[in-house]
């Protein structure tokens, strides 16, 4: 399954505004796309949510449809509250999840 | 050829700032490239779209380092009878594999010809690893592991060398690189010398160096080694591609390695 990769600051501090990066690996097969060979259409697989939540709620989330590139990269902005875990989900067509929890330290 | 040396006279007479005027369509911004350019030479960065430069920059939207990932994680997974992993021998890549990135492709005395980086490491794992080779340059695992080694050398100029046993093989690859060819009558230098920086229909023509790959293009949406771009470039000049790691390839793969000599390996760059 994919591979995500995501990137905070080691530490911020209480209320302060931090960039979240995130990267993860997929096909984002749009369900446009024809076989060459044998001409069937290729089903859609996509990441169609993402959702990150940060102090027990979701503070962040999006839905995403086809005509999003391969490899979608998403970056946000978060006011810091607490540390504890940030969790980041991402839900593909068919219902696979990729999750990944990273620690955020508010100093 | 006329323009290219038109080129190095107008660089060299004018101040660094000024040689991307070298003939070139990007001439109107006069600005000097800092590491992306040795002399007359330009990377491929330079004539990327800031949109496309911003992700190559990015340390962590850059999609490629994904590949990188799984080239790290490979450098140390034990495979094949042997027992063994890359670590085994080389240990950590930063040190052991330092510079090897600007060095490839090599003439190998065992084969008596030129071999390319994705050979010579499915080489390692069929006689010292004992185990199987990658199957292709594009599949994930190849295309992870030799960026992974590239990277390692980022930063550092190109440095290929042309003495001794591989003379005869740089001239096949100048011959290649210059000799027309397909429908259309083409040669590499067609674009990459006389025209680079102009407009081929839509797209912005670079010089063809090749110091950033295997390079993530968003046309492909993932990264490619630089024989998969050679076959693209000569099936547009509808001439019949050469096979992924042919010793054409190779050849071309030094002489054009040797043309962007100077410039930093970029391992793992984004293009369009």
């Amino acid at each position: 399954m994919a591979k995500a990769r995501v990137k905070v600051p080691k530490s911020v501090k209480a209320g302060e505004v931090f960039l979240v990066k995130t990267l993860i690996s997929h096909k984002m097969e749009t369900g446009q796309r024809k076989d060459k060979k044998t001409g069937k259409k290729i089903p859609r697989k996509i990441i169609n949510k993402f959702s990150c939540s940060y102090g027990g709620k979701e503070v962040f989330g999006s839905d995403i449809h086809p005509a999003v590139a391969a490899n979608p990269y998403i970056a946000f902005h978060v006011k810091a509250s607490e540390s504890g875990p940030m969790s980041f989900k991402w839900t593909e067509d068919g219902g696979k999840v990729t999750e990944k929890t990273v620690t955020i330290k508010v100093s | 050829m006329k323009k290219l040396n038109l080129g190095i006279i107008v660089a060299s007479a004018l101040a660094i700032g000024l040689s991307a005027f070298a003939g070139t369509a990007m001439a109107g911004k006069k600005k000097g490239w800092g590491k992306y350019q040795v002399e007359d030479r330009r990377s491929g960065y330079t004539y990327a779209t800031k949109e496309t430069q911003a992700i190559q920059d990015n340390d962590l939207g850059n999609p490629a380092l994904l590949w990188l990932d799984e080239g790290e994680a490979l450098w140390s997974k034990k495979d094949g009878k042997a027992g063994k992993s890359c670590a085994s021998c080389h240990g950590a890549a930063a040190d052991s594999m330092k510079s090897v990135g600007t060095s490839w492709p090599k003439y190998s005395k065992k084969l008596g010809k030129m071999q390319s980086l994705e050979q010579r490491i499915n080489q390692c794992r069929t006689e010292n690893m004992k185990a199987k080779p990658f199957k292709k340059f594009d599949s994930k695992e190849m295309l992870g592991t030799v960026i992974y080694v590239r990277n390692q050398s980022a930063g550092l100029p190109m440095n290929v060398s042309i003495d001794g046993p591989v003379i005869p093989f740089f001239e096949k690859g100048k011959k290649f690189f210059y000799q027309r060819r397909g429908q259309l009558d083409m040669s590499c230098a067609h674009c990459h010398e006389d025209n680079a920086g102009n407009k081929i229909r839509a797209n912005l023509l670079s010089e063809g160096q090749s110091n950033g790959f295997p390079t993530y293009r968003l046309k492909w949406q993932k990264p490619g080694s630089i024989h998969r771009r050679f076959k693209g470039c000569n099936k547009q000049v509808r001439a019949k591609p050469f096979k992924v790691g042919s010793d054409e390839y190779n050849n071309l793969e030094l002489f054009v390695a040797w043309r962007g000599r100077g410039l930093p390996v970029e391992t793992p760059a984004v293009r369009n």
